[in-house]
């Protein structure tokens, strides 16, 4: 049963500021911090709508996530809003103390993340942060793959106590998940079920994996698609029921190979049920300046690649 | 009320005995920083500050008080224990195993008075702002302190929150630095001199007041004016003379007791300075 509906393109970024705007309507102690990039964040809607709950910090990430921490002690539920190399590298030890080792409530919300920033360049498209955010004990990471999921994500991580890694992205992408869908945290979306192989994807990946998906029927291979949005904590249930069925697994992020989402589906399967895996991923690299279309095909990280290792892993499953 | 100031010192000098004998117990922590900022927590836990010791860590409706060098640790442990958010037995475990005296304070362990870790420096003052800007909205009257190291200020993004402060008008925070001059690896003068701060805190914008931390008297005096100049659209910036290792003669004007703890001869010698004035832990 198709549980997708293509309809338009529209950028992640745009479905953070319409829930943002959501959250701050449905509590009023949503706040938001913004370390001037309002426009690229899509926060205006919101510093528009709350004026006094909007807080403009300037070029300084690093008191941002302070301040947002600090926020919380009387109440405050904080998003702070900068691209995903300023929330996360450039910040890691304050996340790490002050929001993380404190279990503060704050909720940090990054934009420009992965390769799809484009022609700026390396020095903004980080590839590590999922790796980053992850290893922080008691942070959760999201990474939604379309509009309607991210605002979704968005609404749902106000109501969540507890810190909070947010990933979307710049470009405008297929927006196919239904816009009324209540986001459950930690919980996977199946997306198509199948028995060949396990495809588990997050963020702008899921919809190429759709597409190879679509190209794999073709040929005769029934994938099973899982749209991974949280990354932690995952849905190990949903992993193993799936790969119990396939017996081989395709991992597909807009991520360094190393530290993301494919190596926290590997380590559930070594735990559980060792099993082929290949990743499709930036393979331990930084970016360059490009299209974000150009960079997607040059790293790998198209339809074309999903299906390629897909008929790797295949080959690889035992045989019985 | 008027303050007892005699009363308040006696409390000082128990303090001080507290973080001499925790340091020593644990063999490890921070003794220099802690006995020269004891007046002052005295000051404020014992006199300044509208607190509740019946620890909330939302801190609604009362003052907060932020240590943003987390190192001091001992100092802030005794005299949240003396005020009451703890049993004062509870000192012996500093450092040990199991602990929620965590060598530098978190929330993690729950420990009543903690409302977020520190020890990566240079973090607290943008939490204290953050905790003061939440305040304003929640319309709630009550003022933030918080305390630094003048070492902590070689960190950049204690200047983020410098510059942010004042164009905010956070008007409801006290601030304070200590100024003892001293940092691991010497005096702040050899490491990397800080120049001129009542200048460059003045030229952020911010309100300075300059106090001898080690004279209850003048601290109590300098806190109260603070607290009258709240409210007036600057965030305010105290500039606290302290003596690394204050109390102890052997421990005084120097950077080598910041972080080492005294063995057994050295405490006994310690001890005899400090008369006790309240029950040892």
């Amino acid at each position: 049963m198709k549980k997708y509906n293509y309809s338009e393109k529209k950028d992640t970024r745009s479905g953070f500021g319409a829930g943002l705007v959501e959250a701050g309507k449905r509590n009023t102690d949503v706040v938001a911090l913004c370390a001037d990039l309002t426009g690229s964040l899509k926060m205006d809607s919101f510093q528009k709508e709350f004026p006094d709950r909007f807080f403009q910090v300037g070029i300084a990430e690093a008191n941002m996530i302070g301040i947002a921490a600090g926020m919380t002690i009387g109440g405050k539920v904080p998003f702070t809003g900068t691209f995903a190399n300023f929330s996360t590298g450039r910040v890691y030890d304050q996340i790490r103390q002050s929001v993380a080792y404190s279990n503060k409530n704050v909720k940090i919300c990054a934009s420009h993340a992965g390769l799809t920033l484009g022609e700026d360049g390396a020095t903004h498209q980080i590839l590590e942060d999922i790796g980053l955010m992850k290893m922080l004990p008691g942070m959760t990471v999201i990474n939604p793959c379309d509009f309607n999921q991210t605002k979704a994500a968005t609404i749902a991580i106000a109501e969540f106590k507890g810190p909070v890694y947010l990933r979307f992205g710049r470009p405008a992408v297929p927006v196919f998940t239904d816009p009324d869908q209540k986001f459950e945290i930690g919980k996977a979306w199946m997306v198509n079920e199948g028995k060949d192989v396990s495809i588990f994807a997050t963020g702008h990946l899921v919809w190429k994996a759709i597409e190879a998906g679509e190209k794999l029927a073709a040929m005769g291979i029934d994938a099973e698609i899982i749209n991974i949005h949280t990354i932690k904590p995952l849905d190990e249930r949903a992993v193993l029921n799936s790969v119990a069925k396939t017996g081989c697994v395709v991992t597909a992020e807009e991520h360094n190979r190393i530290g993301g989402l494919g190596d926290s589906i590997a380590q559930v399967l070594s735990r559980n049920n060792p099993l082929p895996q290949e990743y499709v991923a930036v393979d331990d690299s930084f970016g360059e300046s490009a299209t974000p279309d150009q960079l997607m095909i040059k790293y790998g990280l198209e339809s074309n690649d999903i299906v390629k290792a897909v008929q790797k892993v295949i080959g690889r499953k035992i045989k019985k | 009320m008027i303050p007892d100031i005699e009363k308040l010192t006696n409390i000082a000098i128990q303090v001080r005995r507290d973080i001499v004998r925790m340091v020593h117990g644990s063999q490890s922590g921070h003794p220099g920083g802690s006995l020269g900022c004891a007046d002052y927590f005295v000051a404020l836990y014992f006199h300044i500050m509208r607190h509740n010791p019946d620890f909330q860590l939302d801190g609604k409706n009362e003052d907060l008080f932020f240590l943003s060098n987390g190192h001091i640790s001992p100092v802030w442990y005794s005299v949240l224990a003396r005020s009451g958010y703890f049993k004062v037995e509870e000192l012996s475990t500093f450092r040990k195993l199991n602990s929620r005296l965590q060598g530098h304070p978190t929330t993690h362990e729950h420990l009543p008075g903690i409302r977020i870790a520190s020890g990566s420096l240079g973090q607290g003052l943008s939490v204290a702002i953050g905790a003061a800007q939440t305040k304003k909205l929640n319309a709630d009257p009550n003022l933030v302190y918080s305390l630094h190291g003048d070492g902590e200020l070689q960190e950049g993004q204690i200047w983020e929150a410098a510059i942010y402060a004042p164009y905010n008008k956070i008007d409801n925070l006290i601030s304070t630095i200590d100024v003892n001059g001293q940092q691991i690896d010497g005096s702040t003068e050899n490491v990397l001199s800080l120049g001129n701060l009542q200048n460059k805190w003045e030229a952020f914008g911010w309100e300075v007041l300059e106090m001898n931390g080690n004279d209850m008297q003048d601290v109590i005096r300098t806190l109260e004016l603070a607290k009258s100049k709240t409210g007036k659209g600057k965030p305010i910036m105290i500039l606290m003379q302290t003596v690394m290792g204050n109390g102890i003669d052997f421990m005084m004007h120097s950077h080598k007791w910041h972080g080492i703890a005294p063995n057994d001869e050295q405490l006994k010698a310690a001890l005899l300075q400090l008369t006790s004035t309240e029950e040892d832990y």
